[in-house]
């Protein structure tokens, strides 16, 4: 039926990459010199994979819109990255890392990919702790880890709330080697704005020099985006400023077929919207739910009078405050997933407990982790009858060298003290488990053109669980795509250097440089970011942490219109040939506009609550997701047809050998 | 001229392909080492002439003694004060040679720059407290160095172990000139203020000592010019 | 709130540039400073004039992609934050603020506000790195037992953002801070020892051909770091290398 092959190898779960590794076709290394392969995105997937191909002996070309490929959002991954090594020996195995994230993705993730996810994810600690990346460790000098939500072990490697950070400084080293050696060639300030395909197959790229404006033809073998999420079509989001979906969506145009775009992830820890000039939303990390809990009032005026500024929050007795989440969820507490924790701070919400001027806050609260730690520090300290202040002051010092860096990060946004009154948090879009889809090669519907990392829809299904995304990017880049891009590659080793003069790239060029001339000489008056916010506002009341089809119907309709009001009365200043950061907004945010069509039409389709994905139509009665296997349970994959609406959806079926799909319960 | 060349270049040979081998001078780090070297190098000079000069004030024969001693000693005379000698051109020479590249290094000035919000005016300002020292050395030479190579070494004059004590009086007479003199100490003071610890730092010292070489160079800083001046003062309105 | 903003205004790197004042009212103190910067640059859109153009990302302090000297100083008033995280409550009513480019030879400007930096990424270059091939057959990460202390120094080290704030609140646009972050980061870890030697030389030499000033221990970087990163990494990183320079 369908023309999505997912290439999975054959034979039992846990010998089927070796098996694949053992069969595929190898590149012998004076032909790797021969060979040219483009990576668009420089962070952990696209940043490790372009290393790794360079030291294979490939000749990399690798694209950021970045002033440094060290700058990739990736950096702000604060948590951690799991790794199924089990030094704490609390009963982690790969079996079990793999179990939780088809579990924690609501049974939507491919299983074959996930479980070479788990299976690669331990040589990634130790990859980079050979390279010199700073893991935080214990006193013996062996690596320490810690819990994250989801999961009933103690898995996450970190640095301190800096993790991605590391992580990303890592790849950025592997990639200066490999610059140092000529081996990559790294354009900064360069945007692609579309891919070339040549007899079927990726060839090239067109890119923009974003600093002088040049329009440039890149050739190649092969072609890797690496380009991270979509979060951004919501406007407000924990992604970087400049992140986009315009890579993802020129190939979508030219043949990718795009999964699950509904997927997205709402994070339920993030610094509450302050005002209409809102221009992001900052993450605090996952690994706080480790120490601190979550409550909003009991008493509706309560609530109230907390809004109003009457009330504060160290005042209310312990017995006027709903901890919900212990409340409803007792087994896993404040550590349910991501999905379960943002859909009750919502629920609350909606009800009217909430606690800030908006309305749209709860409360994290660090006061009973600070009293128990400071216990523990003055028995540990020998001192017999600590007061109360010298346990707060105690157990302020623990909790600073823990997360001083969140908690210094969240008084300088919010101007208050979170050692002194509890943090106000609430759910922002942050991650996209939906993305470009591709077969166990990591190659899309357009031969020859692979994606990695956040970009492409693999590994997390309908939600993904904290510090798995850097597990992911990394397995991606350093171990997946270098075998599997030689198997393909290895069939070109006679192909030559791919010309850039071919009519195929005339094409190509043309439709972006009349994209660009139609933006400038539009005559209209509005900002890009004024439809920017636009698509952002009917996203998130539409399509957002709860959706229903009324509204996903009309938001279809709004998203169309909107895009059509762009093209009549946006206003792009400034020139084609120079640095030009409204063009470049124009760009991103034309795609974001028929992306979030897409999106939409997805989750209207999508007849069931799973994961992310929470159809207010589909619920238990206690307010839990619906997810339905029978119609459900499979990949909606979907194929560019001229606009969003003409999309043809196209079904991969996920079989699951070796998992029982079961109701996922955190209670 | 051909033999001077060749003079040159046997001294200076055998230095530059030290320096080439290991790098030395050729990077900022090493001109900066070299600078701190010097400088801690003049730091123990001045604590020796420091002391020397102070026994002036306690007592006029000491003072003559350890002046006779420097002056005739001839490890001091053709070891240490050559030495002396190329350590203070190296430091002055070097330090304009680091100023030189170091406002190469920023073009186009801030319209709006204000340094004290994260650094002391004396500490980014070496090069305007040096040049006033520098200048002060030029009038310390001709007032004694000078006229004490003359008195040596041109006219060969016979040793005299008495006149160091009566010199050095004579010439605090002039209120201009002690006046001069205060003024430099001053200016000494500052440089020293951010010198001596810099020093430590570019050699690489810095641990858990480093709050007391701070405390030590500030304390340095101040009493050893103080006490310079103190002596200045002393001579001018006590002594004559 | 309402403010007067002097802005350096510059087309690009070949023109010349120069200081243009803006108004901007109804500034609310819950605004970060680039926010208030799209205010601006959405009024001068709508104008049809071309907005100020410069560099940000991630928002979050992290990313090391904002700049700009704010009234004298990277980063702004505000210690131990980004431009991104600096918020507009550390200005009052009536306030004027000037906001430049970072200024050094090595930081050409771009456009208006956005300076090149690309300098920082050859000094890494040129040796930030461990040469481990990343084929993920190394041996196991716990097999080398690192000192918590030295790793937790290492770490410190490492969580440099490379903005430059150091080199433009320098007065000699020194980038000894920024160099011996990265050396210091290798030089407490045992997986750097190797390669310590080159590293530093390699590093140093690759610093001072991009023509940044020499360092005068004035410690304005570290006041102006947003991270914090401490003198204690230039000094480690001047005895690594008369360490090395010795060893040649």
């Amino acid at each position: 039926m369908s023309i999505l092959d997912s290439n999975i190898p054959e034979g039992p779960l846990a010998d089927k990459w070796t098996k694949h590794k053992n069969d595929i076709n190898l590149v012998n290394p004076a032909n790797k010199r021969n060979i040219d392969v483009i990576v668009v995105g420089t962070g952990l997937a696209g940043g490790s994979a372009a290393a790794t191909l360079a030291e294979l002996g490939y000749n990399v070309k690798t694209f950021c819109y970045q002033d440094s490929p060290r700058r990739a959002h990736s950096i702000a991954a604060q948590g951690g990255i799991n790794a199924a090594k089990n030094y704490q020996g609390d009963g982690d195995s790969v079996y079990r890392l793999f179990y939780d994230t088809v579990k924690g993705g609501d049974y939507r993730a491919r299983e074959s990919n996930v479980y070479r996810l788990a299976e690669v994810s331990a040589s990634i600690i130790d990859q980079c702790v050979a390279q010199g990346v700073p893991f935080a460790r214990e006193y013996g000098g062996l690596l320490d880890n810690r819990s994250f939500g989801g999961v009933l072990v103690s898995r996450t490697f970190y640095a301190k709330g800096q993790t991605g950070q590391q992580l990303l400084l890592g790849a950025y080293s592997a990639m200066n080697r490999q610059i140092h050696r000529g081996k990559i060639k790294s354009y900064n300030r360069h945007e692609m704005l579309d891919i070339v395909i040549v007899d079927g197959k990726a060839r090239g790229i067109i890119a923009r020099n974003l600093v002088t404006g040049e329009i440039e033809r890149h050739s190649a073998h092969a072609v890797v985006i690496a380009t991270g999420g979509y979060g951004n079509v919501f406007f407000l989001s924990t992604n970087a400023m400049g992140s986009n979906v315009t890579a993802s969506w020129k190939i979508h145009k030219r043949g990718a077929l795009f999964a699950n775009p509904c997927f997205t992830q709402i994070h339920p820890t993030c610094i509450p919207v302050s005002g209409d000039h809102q221009s992001k939303l900052t993450l605090m990390s996952e690994s706080l739910r480790n120490d601190g809990r979550i409550w909003v009032p009991k008493k509706l005026e309560d609530a109230k009078a907390i809004r109003e500024g009457k009330l504060k929050p160290v005042d209310l007795k312990e017995e006027d405050r709903d901890y919900y989440l212990e409340r409803r969820y007792p087994s896993f507490g404040n550590l349910v997933p991501r999905d379960v924790a943002s859909r009750a701070a919502k629920e609350r919400c909606d009800a009217g407990f909430g606690v800030n001027a908006t309305g749209e806050a709860v409360y994290l609260d660090f006061a009973s982790a600070i009293q128990r730690y400071g216990k523990e520090k003055a028995a540990v300290s020998g001192i017999t009858d600590p007061g109360p202040d010298l346990i707060r002051q105690l157990g302020e010092e623990v909790i600073e060298a823990k997360y001083g860096n969140l908690f210094q990060m969240y008084e300088k946004i919010v101007d208050q003290n979170p050692y002194k009154t509890p943090m106000m948090i609430y759910p922002a879009v942050h991650y996209t488990m939906g993305g470009v889809w591709v077969d166990y090669n990591l190659m899309t519907t357009i031969p020859g053109c692979y994606c990695a990392g956040e970009a492409n829809f693999s590994d997390h299904g309908a939600n993904r669980l904290g510090a798995s995304a850097l597990m992911q990017g990394l397995a991606d880049g350093y171990f997946v795509l270098p075998y599997t891009i030689g198997d393909y590659l290895s069939k070109d080793i006679r192909t030559g250097a791919i010309p850039t003069d071919l009519p195929e790239f005339d094409e190509a060029e043309k439709n972006v440089r009349d994209q660009i001339d139609r933006f400038l000489n539009n005559n209209g008056t509005l900002s890009v970011d004024h439809f920017h916010k636009k698509l952002g506002k009917i996203m998130w009341n539409k399509c957002g942490m709860a959706r229903n089809a009324n509204d996903l119907e009309s938001a279809i309709k709004e998203i169309k219109e909107l895009r059509d009001e762009f093209y009549a009365k946006v206003k792009v200043t400034g020139k084609a040939d120079a640095k030009n950061s409204e063009l470049e907004k124009a760009l991103r945010v034309a795609d974001f506009l028929e992306l979030g069509e897409l999106f939409a039409k997805d989750a209207l389709h999508r007849n069931e609550s799973c994961g992310g994905h929470f159809r207010e139509e589909y619920q238990t009665e206690e307010g839990e997701a619906l997810r339905d296997d029978e119609n459900f349970k499979y990949v909606a994959a979907w194929e560019y047809k001229g606009e969003p609406s003409k999309a043809i959806l196209h079904k991969e079926d996920l079989v699951y050998n070796n998992i029982e799909l079961k109701t996922r319960s955190y209670k | 001229m051909k033999v001077w060349r060749k003079m040159a270049r046997a001294v200076f040979l055998p230095y530059l392909k030290i320096n080439t081998m290991s790098g030395l001078l050729n990077s900022s780090i090493a001109r900066k080492v070299a600078m701190a070297l010097s400088g801690i190098f003049l730091i123990s000079f001045l604590l020796l002439h420091f002391l020397i000069n102070f026994t002036s004030v306690v007592s006029e024969s000491t003072f003559n003694e350890l002046s006779h001693f420097m002056g005739t000693n001839p490890l001091i005379q053709f070891l240490m004060q050559p030495i002396l000698i190329l350590g203070v051109i190296f430091h002055f020479v070097m330090g304009i040679v680091l100023e030189i590249k170091n406002n190469k290094a920023r073009q186009v000035q801030y319209k709006m720059y204000k340094g004290n919000l994260n650094s002391s005016w004396v500490s980014r300002n070496m090069i305007i407290t040096g040049l006033v020292v520098l200048a002060f050395l030029g009038l310390h030479f001709y007032d004694f160095w000078f006229p004490e190579i003359v008195y040596k070494y041109v006219e060969f004059n016979p040793a005299d172990t008495t006149r160091y004590f009566g010199e050095m009086v004579h010439k605090f007479e002039s209120p201009v000139r002690t006046g001069l003199y205060v003024i430099s100490f001053v200016l000494l003071a500052m440089h020293l203020w951010h010198g001596f610890q810099s020093s430590f730092q570019t050699i690489g010292v810095n641990n858990k000592y480093t709050p007391f070489i701070h405390k030590l160079g500030y304390t340095f800083a101040v009493v050893v010019p103080a006490g310079f001046i103190f002596i200045a003062l002393f001579h001018h309105f006590i002594t004559n | 709130m309402n403010l007067k903003l002097k802005i350096w205004r510059q087309k690009d790197a070949n023109s010349k540039g120069q200081i243009v004042d803006y108004n901007i009212t109804d500034v609310s103190p819950d605004m970060s400073f680039l926010e208030m910067l799209d205010v601006l640059n959405e009024s001068l859109v709508e104008k049809g004039e071309e907005p100020v153009e410069f560099d940000h990302d991630c928002r979050e302090g992290i990313c090391g992609t904002c700049s700009l000297q704010i009234n004298g100083e990277p980063h702004g008033p505000d210690r131990g934050v980004t431009t991104c995280q600096l918020h507009m409550r550390k200005f009052k009513d009536g306030d004027t603020i000037y906001i430049e480019p970072f200024r050094a030879k090595a930081f050409p400007v771009i456009k208006d506000l956005i300076v090149d930096r690309s300098a920082f990424d050859r000094i890494q270059q040129a040796g930030g790195y461990v040469s481990v091939n990343t084929s993920g057959n190394t041996i196991d990460a716990n097999a080398i037992p690192i000192n918590k202390h030295d790793a937790d120094e290492a770490f410190d080290a490492a969580t440099c953002i490379g903005c430059g704030a150091c080199v433009a609140a320098c007065k000699n646009a020194s980038a000894m801070l920024f160099t011996s972050a990265k050396v210091s980061q290798f030089a407490l870890l045992p997986q750097g020892q190797v390669e310590a030697t080159e590293r530093v030389l390699n590093m140093v030499k690759q610093m001072d051909l991009e023509g940044f000033g020499n360092c005068t221990n004035t410690g304005a970087c570290e006041i102006e770091c947003p991270k914090g990163i401490s003198l204690k990494n230039i000094a480690r990183m001047n005895r690594e290398y008369l360490a090395a320079s010795l060893k040649g």
